[in-house]
């Protein structure tokens, strides 16, 4: 029995060649066992090696190959091509982004607000070596573990109308990872990014729509994270003007 | 991003219906204001507005505000697990019961309020 195969219509850029997209076909095996990495990965190896994209661990974990197929931003490495049955797939550079090249996108806007955050752990002083380590129990992991695994794959902004209607929007990604901080007991930095995320383009920018966290490939609900630091940030700002003296 | 973005997928257009039940709320409490204010006027002010409670237009106008109400109160209950987050030990509280509270709540104030405004 012939192999059956299933097409993909993959969008193309490459700006030397000329300025306007298109979407070129290609026909793949159709695999049980196939994701869509493993559809571009034939097509890069045995059709059309001039198509560029990002990929690297290929099980989930790296946040490399964020695309949007059929529409919805997902990791080509997690969607298998039989639930796609029976085609055409629809892939395209992942969405809010700009295109560098095929399916490859700039993340830098996101890397930037990535690192307006503060991601680590902020201490008002250090405790010497010798002292030993922060201690945390269990009980203290649980409050941020779920925001610690987020894997900066960029599908939460992709899926983020906000985002898309307002880039100056700090970001899904970047308020959970400032929650994973915030939230550790190790860190005394919540006043520092209370300033950032406090702001018209941080947290005050979200309306709740809820993709981001629906999208999410590890669970992390950003929607949780942001909704939680609404109340925290209001809760401060309360206390500031009425016990402007501290607590 | 075009003005209609929300259009191509039903679960855009459900957060838009979502946000949008604003207006209506915002239109009970005009409805209310107006209410208040014919009885500040006198008795004459006061029956015509009941009078226009009554008709047919208003009557519409309620019956979709109703269903836009309580869409909005529903969907506000089921994210408030979302933001407040308590946990005992290492176990967090089901979001069912933190959504099930206000519920609770909200059928609890209902209640009275029909009692004090049905048994007088």
């Amino acid at each position: 029995m012939a192999q059956e195969t299933i097409t993909l219509e993959v969008f193309r850029y490459r700006p030397e060649e000329a300025f306007v997209p298109a979407f070129q076909s290609y026909e793949v095996p159709l695999r049980k066992d196939w994701v869509i990495l493993d559809a571009l990965n034939y097509i890069k190896d045995e059709i059309d090696g001039t198509l560029s994209y990002r990929w690297s661990c290929r099980m989930g974990v790296c946040g490399s190959c964020g695309m949007m197929v059929n529409g919805d931003p997902v990791l080509t490495c997690a969607a298998f091509l039989e639930a796609y049955r029976p085609g055409p797939i629809r892939v395209e550079p992942l969405a809010h982004f700009p295109v560098v090249r095929d399916l490859v996108i700039e993340m830098n806007d996101f890397m930037e607000k990535l690192n307006r955050v503060k991601p680590w752990i902020i201490r008002e002083e250090e405790k010497p070596v010798a002292e030993g380590e922060y201690l945390q129990t269990p009980a203290e992991l649980a409050d941020y573990k779920q925001y610690s695994m987020c894997i900066n794959c960029m599908l939460c902004y992709a899926a983020c109308p906000v985002y898309g209607l307002e880039p100056s929007f700090i970001g899904p990604a970047a308020i959970a990872l400032a929650q994973r901080y915030n939230l550790d007991n190790r860190d005394q930095g919540n006043g520092e990014r209370l300033e950032i995320l406090s702001t018209d383009d941080g947290i005050w920018q979200c309306t709740f729509v809820g993709e981001c966290s629906t999208v999410c490939p590890k669970s992390v609900d950003p929607a949780g994270a942001i909704q939680r630091y609404k109340v925290t940030g209001t809760t401060a700002w309360w206390t500031s003007k009425l016990l402007p003296w501290g607590t | 991003m075009p003005i209609f973005w929300w259009v191509h997928k039903w679960i855009h257009m459900r957060f838009i219906l979502r946000e949008l039940t604003s207006v209506f709320v915002a239109f009970y409490a005009v409805v209310l204001l107006f209410h208040v204010r014919s009885v500040a006027v006198g008795p004459e002010a006061y029956a015509a507005f009941l009078a226009w409670l009554r008709s047919p237009p208003a009557l519409a106008l309620h019956g979709v505000a109703l269903v836009m109400v309580l869409f909005h109160s529903v969907t506000w209950f089921n994210l408030a697990p979302k933001a407040l987050v308590v946990r005992v030990g290492e176990q967090r509280i089901p979001g069912w019961i933190i959504a099930g509270m206000n519920f609770a709540a909200w059928g609890v104030f209902s209640g009275v309020l029909a009692w004090i405004l049905l048994a007088a």
